[in-house]
C-alpha cells in the first residue's frame, strides 16, 4: 500500500511501516506512525507526534522538511516538498530522477484557505492526483456562501444552538478560521477531540480566537452558540448535552441531498479541503503533464475528462484512502 | 421561485413534524397569491403536466453532457432530477430575474411536446442549482419529501388561525391554486360553497373513556368496529367513499359505491363479510380478513367474492341536502333508523345500540363479547351535534382490554429525528419450548413506543451495556431483560418465523424484576390467535 519509489527504495504515504516514508499531509488515511525514517514538513510531523508519538526531534526517526526544500534521496532520486492547500503541513512531493519529473499531489485544493499556504502548480512528466470529488456534480460553492448559511441559522433559531461536525485535523480549523474572518467574534466551543489540534495550529501561527471546551458547560450558556465536534459525534449521546442543537456537517458529500439525509443533517454545509470536479480538471489542465495517474476517489469519471480532452491517464486504484467524513 | 426552493430543501432536511409544519405556515402566510397555492399542489402531488417528464430531463441533459459522466453522476447521486440540477451549465452572462411559481405553472402548463424543451430550458438558466432542483421536482411531480396533504392542511391552518377541520371540509373540491380557499382563510371572505359536490366532511372522533361510569341516560352505548371508519357520500349522481383521513378509497370498494344511490353523507365502519368467531352468521370477519381489501388500486372478481365489503352504519350527517350535523345524535339516529331499511342490504347495515339499565350491566356485556371484529364499545351523548374532530365530552370509545404477553428483548434499533441518538425500537421474542431444555427464543414484534422519555433513556443506556453485536443502527442485546407488551389481537402470519404477527403492539411495562426465562412461551401468544 502507497506509492514505492522503486529507485531511491522510499515508500509515500504507506499504510504499513516501511524503513523509509515520505508522508504528505498528516491525516490518519495516508499518516501511520511506526516508520524507521519518516520525512515530512514540519508541521506534518507535528500532527504525527500529536496523534502517533513520532518523535519529530529525534533525527533517526523524523526528517523534518520545509516547503521548497530538496532532498537527496539514495539512487539518484531528488525530492521536494510543494505546498498543496489540504491542510496545515500538506505538501505535494515533486521526484526528479534520469530527467524524468513526477509529482504525487496527496490531497489537494485550490481554493485559499486561512490555515495554510495554497497549492503550487509544479511542471512534471507525470501527475499522480487525488480524485475523491471526481464527479461532475461535485461543485463547491465559495465558502463565504457557506459561512453566512452558519451564522443564520444560528441567530435565526431561537433557544438552539448550531452544532457543527467537522473533521478533527483541518477543516474544523479552516471553519473556526472561516468564522472569524467573517467577522464572528463569540466564543467558539469544542467537542474534547478537537482541542490538542485546534492548539496545534495555533502553536503554528494560525489564529482561531475564543475557543472553549464544552465539557461541563450549562445548557443555558451554548444557546445561540455554534459548537464544533468530529462527524461521528453528530448523532452520539454526546450531543445530548447541547440545547436542542441545529445539527450540521461541513462537508463536500453535503453537495448531495441524500448524504446530507443519511447522517440526519439539517443544515450541510459544502465546504471541502478536497478539490471539486472544475478544480481537479483545471488543475491536470494547468499542470499539462504527460501522462496523468489517479491515486483515489471516483476515478472513473476523471478518466473519462481525460479520454474526452485527449490525455493520457490511467487509474492506480489504490484502495484505503477513501475520506467519507470530508 | 427561490422561497419554494429553499422551503423545499428545509422540508427535505427537517425530520421534526412540527418544524416541517412551522416552516410549511410560513410560506403560506408570506408568500402571494397565486405562488402559495400552486407551491401547496406541488408539495401534495397536485400538479400534473403532461409534456414534461423525466425522459425529457434525460434528453435534455444528453445536449449538454457527455453520457458516460451522466450515468456516473446519476448512479451517484441516485436521482435524475438532482443530477440534472448539478450538472446543467451555467449560462454565459448575467442570469435573468428568477421566474415565480406561478409564472413556471403558468408556462408549463401552456407547454407541448414540441415547446416543452426550449421552456424547460429558458426556465433552467434562470434559476441557481437549488433553484433547478424545485423545478424539476415541480415540472416532474415526483416530490416524496413527505409532506401528506393532512399535514398540508394542518399547516395551513396554523398560517391562518382557522380550525383544521374547516379547511379540510372546504379543501375538497377545491382546484390549485386554491384562490377562494386563502380569501377565506387569510381576508375573512366567505367559506367556498361545497354542497352541491361529493365531499368529504371531516369526521367526528372519540376520546378514549377514563372515567369509572357514565350516565346512561346521558349517553347512548354502540358496538365499535375492527374495520376501517368511513364516510360515504352521494351527491348529484356522483358516489365517492372516504377514508378516516380523507382519502378517496371508492375505487378500492367499487361493489360499496356502486350500492349507495341516496343522496347523503353516512358514517360507518367498513368491514368485509366471512367466518368469525361468535355473532351472527355472514356477519364481520377479522381485521385481518378486511386487509386482504385495502391499499389495491384495482380489486379482481375473486376478491369481490371471497372478501365482500359492506358498512355498517353509525351516523347520518346530511340527507337530502339537508344538513343534519347540528342536530343531537338521538334525531340523526332516528332519521338513520329510519333510511337504512331504504338501502341495499347487502351492502349497508346499523350499528346496534347496546341495551343495557346501567353502566355496570353494559360493563358485563362489553367483558361478554366474543366477536372478533369488535374493538369495544362507543359512548355517545344523545345530545351531541355531530363535530369535527375530538371534542371533550361528547364521545366516547372504551376498548376492550388490551391482550398482554411478557417477552425478551433481542435487539434494538436506533431511532430518527430526535431519537436517533436512542435506541429506541425493540424487537421482542417469546421462547419456542422450555428455556431449561433449551428452547430458544423467535422474534414475535417489534414495538417503538409506550414508554416514557425517563424509561427510554433507561432503556437506551441497558441496551448499550448489554450489547452482543453490531449490525448497523441494529444491536443485538444479550436477552435480559423482560417487556410486558400490550397488544389488540394476533394473527397466524407465514411471513415470520414465529409463524405470528400482533397488532399495535406497545411497551406496556418493563418487567425488571422477571427473569427472562420466565417470560411467555410462543404456544402462549398461538392460544390467543383469533382467526
Amino acid at each position: 500500500m502507497g506509492i514505492h519509489v522503486a529507485p531511491a527504495d522510499v515508500w509515500i504515504d504507506p499504510a504499513r511501516p516501511v524503513e523509509t516514508a515520505l508522508v504528505t499531509h498528516g491525516h490518519a488515511d495516508h499518516a501511520r506512525g511506526g516508520h524507521g525514517r519518516t520525512v515530512a514538513t514540519p508541521e506534518t510531523l507535528a500532527i504525527m507526534q500529536l496523534r502517533y508519538g513520532v518523535e519529530a526531534d529525534s533525527a533517526v526517526r523524523a526528517a523534518p522538511v520545509t516547503y521548497g526544500e530538496t532532498l537527496e534521496l539514495r539512487g539518484g532520486v531528488r525530492a521536494t516538498f510543494v505546498p498543496a492547500g489540504h491542510v496545515l503541513g500538506s505538501a505535494q512531493i515533486l521526484l526528479e530522477h534520469a530527467g524524468e519529473r513526477v509529482v504525487i499531489t496527496g490531497d489537494y485544493k485550490r481554493r485559499a484557505d486561512p490555515t495554510c499556504p495554497p497549492f503550487e502548480v509544479t511542471p512534471c512528466d507525470v501527475f499522480i492526483t487525488e480524485a475523491t470529488f471526481g464527479l461532475p456534480v461535485f461543485r463547491h460553492p465559495p465558502i463565504a456562501d457557506e459561512m453566512a448559511k452558519l451564522l443564520s441559522a444560528r441567530e435565526n433559531d431561537q433557544g438552539r444552538c448550531v452544532l457543527v461536525g467537522a473533521y478533527a485535523l483541518g477543516k474544523a480549523q479552516r471553519v473556526i478560521a472561516e468564522l472569524r474572518a467573517a467577522g464572528y467574534s463569540e466564543t467558539i466551543w469544542l467537542h474534547g477531540a478537537m482541542e490538542r489540534m485546534c492548539r496545534l495550529y495555533e502553536d503554528h501561527g494560525v489564529d482561531l480566537g475564543d475557543l472553549k471546551a464544552v465539557a461541563g458547560v450549562p445548557k443555558a450558556a451554548l444557546v445561540n452558540s455554534i459548537v464544533i465536534c468530529p462527524p461521528s459525534a453528530l448523532n452520539d449521546r454526546w450531543s445530548r448535552r447541547l440545547p436542542d442543537p441545529v445539527t450540521a456537517m461541513a462537508s463536500g458529500w453535503m453537495r448531495v441531498r441524500q448524504r446530507a439525509r443519511q447522517r440526519n443533517v439539517e443544515l450541510p454545509l459544502i465546504i471541502s479541503d478536497h478539490a471539486d470536479w472544475d478544480e481537479l480538471t483545471h488543475t491536470i489542465a494547468q499542470v499539462n503533464p504527460a501522462e496523468t495517474w489517479i491515486t483515489h476517489g471516483r476515478e472513473e469519471a476523471l478518466l473519462r475528462w481525460c479520454e474526452l480532452t485527449q490525455r493520457k491517464a490511467r487509474a492506480l486504484a489504490l484502495v484505503g484512502y477513501e475520506d467519507e467524513d470530508d | 421561485m427561490e422561497r419554494f426552493a429553499a422551503l423545499l430543501d428545509a422540508l427535505v432536511l427537517t425530520p421534526s413534524r412540527n418544524a416541517k409544519l412551522a416552516l410549511l405556515a410560513e410560506y403560506l402566510r408570506e408568500m402571494p397569491d397565486p405562488d402559495r397555492g400552486w407551491a401547496l399542489a406541488a408539495l401534495t402531488d397536485g400538479l400534473d403536466f403532461p409534456a414534461v417528464k423525466a425522459s425529457l430531463i434525460r434528453s435534455l441533459m444528453a445536449e449538454r453532457v457527455d453520457p458516460v459522466l451522466w450515468t456516473l453522476s446519476r448512479d451517484y447521486v441516485g436521482d435524475t432530477a438532482e443530477t440534472a440540477s448539478l450538472l446543467w451549465p451555467e449560462p454565459i452572462g448575467e442570469r435573468l430575474p428568477p421566474p415565480s411559481v406561478a409564472e413556471v405553472v403558468e408556462t408549463l402548463h401552456a407547454s407541448t411536446r414540441s415547446t416543452a424543451p426550449g421552456i424547460l430550458t429558458d426556465l433552467m438558466d434562470r434559476l441557481d442549482v437549488n433553484g433547478r432542483y424545485a423545478l424539476l421536482k415541480l415540472a416532474t411531480g415526483a416530490m416524496r419529501i413527505g409532506i401528506s396533504a393532512r399535514l398540508a392542511k394542518v399547516a395551513f391552518a396554523q398560517a391562518f388561525e382557522v380550525s383544521v377541520e374547516d379547511v379540510e371540509e372546504y379543501w375538497h373540491g377545491q382546484a390549485p391554486p386554491y384562490l377562494p380557499l386563502f380569501d377565506w382563510a387569510a381576508n375573512g371572505a366567505a367559506p367556498p360553497r361545497t354542497d352541491l359536490l361529493p365531499l368529504f366532511r371531516p369526521f367526528m372522533l372519540a376520546h378514549p373513556l377514563e372515567a369509572e361510569s357514565l350516565d346512561l341516560s346521558e349517553f347512548a352505548a354502540e358496538w365499535k368496529w375492527d374495520g376501517i371508519r368511513v364516510q360515504i357520500v352521494h351527491v348529484a349522481g356522483e358516489t365517492r367513499v372516504y377514508s378516516r383521513s380523507g382519502d378517496d378509497i371508492s375505487g378500492t370498494f367499487p361493489e360499496v359505491t356502486a350500492a349507495l344511490t341516496t343522496p347523503c353523507v353516512l358514517d360507518g365502519e367498513l368491514l368485509v363479510r366471512g367466518a368469525h368467531q361468535g355473532g351472527e352468521t355472514g356477519g364481520a370477519a377479522s381485521f385481518n380478513a378486511l386487509q386482504q381489501r385495502l391499499g389495491r388500486k384495482s380489486v379482481s372478481k375473486a376478491m369481490l367474492s371471497d372478501y365482500p365489503a359492506f358498512v355498517r352504519l353509525y351516523d347520518l350527517l346530511i340527507e337530502d341536502g339537508e344538513d343534519l350535523r347540528e342536530w343531537a345524535w338521538e334525531q340523526r339516529r332516528a332519521r338513520l333508523e329510519a333510511l337504512v331499511p331504504k338501502l341495499d342490504q347487502n351492502r349497508f347495515d346499523i350499528s346496534q345500540v347496546i341495551e343495557a339499565r346501567s353502566f355496570d350491566e353494559l360493563a358485563e356485556i362489553r367483558a361478554r363479547a366474543r366477536d372478533e371484529a369488535i374493538e369495544g364499545v362507543m359512548l355517545k351523548r344523545r345530545d351531541s351535534p355531530y363535530v369535527a374532530g375530538r371534542r371533550t365530552g361528547l364521545w366516547y370509545k372504551w376498548k376492550r382490554d388490551p391482550l398482554l404477553i411478557d417477552c425478551v428483548l433481542m435487539y434494538a434499533q436506533r431511532g430518527s429525528g430526535k431519537r436517533s441518538s436512542f435506541y429506541s425500537d425493540y424487537t421482542f421474542g417469546c421462547w419456542n419450548g422450555d428455556p431449561d431444555e433449551g428452547a430458544e427464543l423467535l422474534p414475535v414484534g417489534k414495538a417503538y413506543f409506550g414508554f416514557t422519555d425517563e424509561e427510554l433513556k433507561w432503556l437506551d443506556r441497558y441496551v448499550r451495556q448489554h450489547t452482543v453485536a453490531k449490525f448497523g443502527p441494529v444491536r443485538e442485546t444479550d436477552k435480559s431483560l423482560v417487556f410486558e407488551v400490550a397488544f389488540d389481537s394476533v394473527h397466524a402470519s407465514k411471513r415470520h418465523k414465529s409463524g405470528v404477527a400482533m397488532r399495535f403492539p406497545r411497551i406496556s411495562r418493563i418487567r425488571n424484576d422477571k427473569p427472562a426465562h420466565e417470560a411467555d412461551r410462543l404456544e402462549t401468544l398461538r392460544n390467543l390467535i383469533a382467526d
